[in-house]
């Protein structure tokens, strides 16, 4: 089975009901996507599927198969190619603001708050605080690190504005 | 280990080592040798300079991902004048770094900061002497930036001084240490160094790390444990049942019962779909009946603190208050369910996993696996955040069984329910006050009964293969599984005070452990709604009581800091519910084991539903000297929505046969949506000592958020987390 991640094509081997979380961590060893639950409840494995969040924990590798999966690590070529930039930056604006905000304690949680709050930004740039809420409501954090991720996702949302040259 | 062994950990340890220098690999090559700990009395066991003009410092700390390790380099480069680009922690191994104890009581910067920097100084002291004979010119006239050692325009740099070679150097702990107004790293709120590779996703957690010839495991166990001392005895298992997955085979020794196959995936299903049967049991009260039998059992009571004489000055106050509580078992719930990867042979083990105490860990293990203890090495990797004892021991016990019966590494990830069901859950509680005030307003005399039980010694595996169940014995001066005597009327100057403990036997109950701030939310929670009740009767404005009956500066100092940030106003509780909606703000004090937290709380109650929603939460920390202000604020933050979640939803269901909340659906945490602003402020004392910052303000937020809800409503919540039902129940009251 191919599948194309983070803009390049992979030839797995896994059965095809195996869910899309073991193939990337086992076969592509990648370190974005982590297990948090399996019941698709807590957000830890989220990818994005052609653009849209989706809990690796729970969706079958097969169903994927031709679509394009963004996992964490992939997350600034996929600004890139979404956003047409020239190069690929070394972060997503998310994952900058994420550190200038110094937001993360464990960081384990964080994989699915930037593919959640990437996909938030790329559907609504400059979304307000109750927006921001509801669109992360399904992810859950255990430092409770919520009034950081916030504030990082408002900031991440203004380097997205930002002329392109000051990006860099 | 052998020669053999220790290349194939390297290359088994490729994958995560990357990023290190050449010449750091060759060093841990030769500091892992040999099982530690290393001699803490030699420098070279503290740190190393090495030739390119950095330093490693061996820290004995885990990072909980708190930031303790970035805070702990803050220190160890401000006294070897090292900018922090020059200076790096390797991960704990019992081979390679110090026992320093384990990373808990908020114990990294309290405990380890004096070593660390001691030896710093040390070292310094002694590469300035090395750069005076090079150099040829007195000590004192020799100055240090950026590890380079000048004398007038002549200089040179600790790299070239003694780059990668030992100081074979007694640490005396003579070497004069700076002063507070020498710092120059301490203090400053310098960016954290494990966050640029976790915004990445290169970050290693223990759930990443994978070794060559590994097998994944998953325990099997009934969803839910049963009463700790009733164990889960396995009645019937059919290996039939998991044939058709691929090379999926059982563990199994007594009634510690496992999986193992090649694809980790196949290993979930090869667990999800063994049959086994446990025996039934019925040992637990069951949620609804447990704070009725914790206050009917027979308990073994102490006398934990007692002044003057409370049985003669409660009656004759002129205002006395009796208040009752009840707080429901909590569980750490890490986001990332434990893992650990052991490697067991014949004669040795290496184990990695998330332990707060490498050490200790490695005692248990090697008696486990019936090996010597330097035979056995035990690494850390940091999981997602743990928060006291949940479950890395048990699945570091689980892995090394698995792997020493199949003979090759094993890989062992918890599931969600086993790590929700299996826990080593914070202990309820029962709390009984009574407090007295005279008609000045000052509080004469208080008296706490406190009903518990204390935490479980024995790992779920070791008990399933067979081992005694214990109870967990800690020195008694970390006091930490009964009535704490600062956040149970500490606070206050009281001249007739008496705190007793009524401790009951964990192995009628679930299994527990610490967690974080063990048991003070719980006792904040009673004690500081009684004192607050005391400032009502009085007509006194709650702010007021706690400043006339403050026991110190540094109690009055957190009090005062949350009030102004909250620009507390005075005011007197007035409970009329006016509306569907009525708001309120409280106040409360309260700590861990050491430093000073004080908290203000608003909130919002829905007097229709039942629904309450806490709306801003300011604390205020005394943790002495901070070493980095932004760290500990956002421990602060931390630590406000952590309490939040605790008093609003988190409680451990169980019926009479075992635990029931076993995910997040059925062990709810707070959401976004639901979040409170948070307020942090750092009280920094330049010039005294540091103390614990990660756990000693939820006692106060959990205080004054109940006492906020009193506010609003002008009734008491007696027990939490604050369900509608429950609040409904307390405003008919």
């Amino acid at each position: 089975m191919q599948l194309k991640v983070n803009e390049k094509t992979w030839t797995v081997s896994s059965a095809p009901d195996t869910p899309l979380l073991y193939v990337l961590a086992n076969e592509l060893e990648l370190h974005g996507p982590r297990f948090g639950c399996g019941l698709a409840q807590c957000g830890s494995c989220s990818v994005l599927v052609d653009g849209v969040e989706k809990r690796s924990c729970v969706t079958a590798v097969s169903a994927v198969a031709g679509k394009s999966i963004t996992t964490l690590e992939g997350l600034p070529v996929w600004y890139a190619v979404t956003r047409r930039l020239s190069m690929v930056p070394s972060l997503h604006p998310v994952q900058q603001a994420m550190l200038d905000e110094q937001a993360p304690q464990c960081g384990y949680c964080y994989n699915g708050m930037m593919v959640k709050a990437a996909e938030l930004l790329s559907k609504t740039p400059r979304p307000d605080d109750t927006q921001i809420r509801t669109a992360m409501n399904g992810h859950l954090c255990r430092c409770g690190t919520y009034p950081s991720i916030m504030r990082a996702i408002r900031r991440a949302s203004e380097l997205m504005a930002a002329p392109t040259e000051a990006r860099r | 280990m052998s020669a053999l062994a220790r290349r194939e950990f390297l290359k088994a340890g490729g994958a995560v080592v990357i990023g290190f220098a050449l010449h750091d690999v060759l060093d841990a090559q030769t500091r892992g040798t040999v099982a530690g700990p290393p001699d803490a009395r030699q420098i070279d066991t503290w740190l190393a300079i090495h030739a390119d003009n950095t330093a490693t410092v061996y820290v004995g700390f885990a990072e909980l991902g708190q930031g303790a390790s970035t805070a702990l380099l803050q220190i160890a480069a401000d006294e070897l004048d090292l900018d922090m680009s020059q200076i790096k922690s390797v991960r704990l191994d019992t081979n390679v770094t110090p026992n320093q104890g384990g990373t808990y009581s908020s114990a990294s910067i309290a405990r380890g900061g004096p070593q660390v920097r001691t030896a710093a100084a040390e070292a310094r002291l002694a590469l300035l002497g090395m750069a005076a004979k090079q150099l040829g010119v007195p000590v004192e006239n020799l100055s240090v930036a950026k590890g380079v050692v000048s004398a007038g325009t002549r200089r040179v740099t600790y790299g070239e001084l003694i780059g990668d070679r030992r100081f074979e150097l007694a640490f005396t702990g003579s070497a004069p240490i700076k002063k507070p107004s020498e710092y120059k790293v301490v203090g400053e709120r310098v960016a954290r160094k494990d966050l640029a590779d976790k915004v990445k996703g290169t970050h290693a957690y223990m759930q990443h790390v994978r070794v060559d010839g590994m097998l994944h495991g998953r325990v099997v166990r009934p969803r839910g444990q049963r009463a700790y001392g009733v164990g889960a005895r396995v009645t019937t298992v059919d290996e039939t049942s998991i044939r058709d997955i691929p090379g999926a085979r059982v563990i199994r020794r007594g009634d510690f019962l496992g999986v193992v196959a090649q694809n980790e995936w196949d290993a979930v299903r090869a667990a999800r779909q063994l049959k086994a049967a446990w025996e039934p049991t019925s040992a637990l009260p069951g949620s609804e009946k447990l704070y009725e039998r914790m206050r009917s059992a027979k308990s073994g009571d102490e006398i934990v603190l007692e002044r003057g004489n409370v049985s003669t000055a409660l009656p004759l106050a002129a205002h006395l208050v009796s208040f009752h509580g009840r707080a429901p078992y909590q569980a750490h719930a890490p986001f990332g369910p434990n893992c650990a990867v052991a490697d067991v042979k014949r004669d040795s083990a290496l184990v990695m996993c998330s332990t707060q105490d490498v050490y200790a860990t490695r005692r248990t293990l090697a008696a486990l696996l019936k090996l010597q203890e330097k035979d056995v090495r035990v690494q850390y990797y940091e999981g997602s955040g743990t928060y006291g004892h949940s479950c890395y021991d048990d699945v570091a016990q689980a892995a090394a069984f698995m792997s020493q019966d199949v003979g090759r590494p094993v890989r062992v990830q918890f599931m969600r329910w086993d790590e929700h069901g299996w826990d080593n859950f914070g202990p309820a509680h029962v709390g009984e006050v009574r407090a007295a005030a005279d008609a000045s307003g000052k509080i004469v005399a208080y008296e706490y009964h406190g009903w518990q039980h204390g935490w479980s010694g024995t790992e779920a595996s070791a008990q399933l293969t067979g081992a005694s169940v214990s109870e967990f014995i800690n020195a008694p001066a970390m006091g930490v599984q009964g009535v704490n005597r600062l956040t149970c009327g500490g606070q206050y100057a009281i001249a007739n005070l008496k705190l007793v403990n009524h401790k009951l036997p964990v192995t009628e109950y679930l299994k527990a452990g610490w967690l974080r701030s063990p048991l003070d939310l719980s006792f904040a929670f009673v004690s500081e709604q009684a004192i607050d009740q005391l400032a009502f009767l009085l007509k006194i404005d709650p702010y007021e009581f706690r400043r006339r009956n403050i026991a110190d500066d540094r109690w009055l100092g957190v009090l005062d800091a949350a009030a102004k940030a909250a620009k507390w106003t005075p005011k007197i509780a007035s409970g009329k519910r006016d509306g569907k909606i009525v708001s309120g703000r409280g106040i409360g004090l309260g700590t861990h084991l050491q430093s000073w937290g004080g908290a203000v709380a608003d909130v919002e109650v829905n007097v229709e539903t039942g629904q309450v929603a806490i709306k801003r939460l300011y604390g205020a920390l005394d943790a002495g000297l901070v070493v980095n202000p932004a760290i500990v604020e956002s421990q602060i933050r931390g630590q406000l929505v952590q309490t939040a979640s605790r008093l609003l939803h988190e409680e451990v269901t169980f019926d009479t046969a075992g635990v029931t909340s076993v995910d997040w659906r059925t062990y709810p945490i707070l959401r976004f949506e639901e979040c409170p602003e948070v307020t942090p402020i750092v009280v920094q004392q330049i010039n005294e000592r540091s103390l614990g910052a990660g756990e000693e303000v939820m006692a106060a937020a959990a205080a004054a958020i109940a006492n906020a809800f009193f506010d609003a409503t002008g009734a008491r919540m007696e027990e939490f987390p604050f369900t509608r039902p429950r609040v409904l129940a307390a405003l008919k009251r």
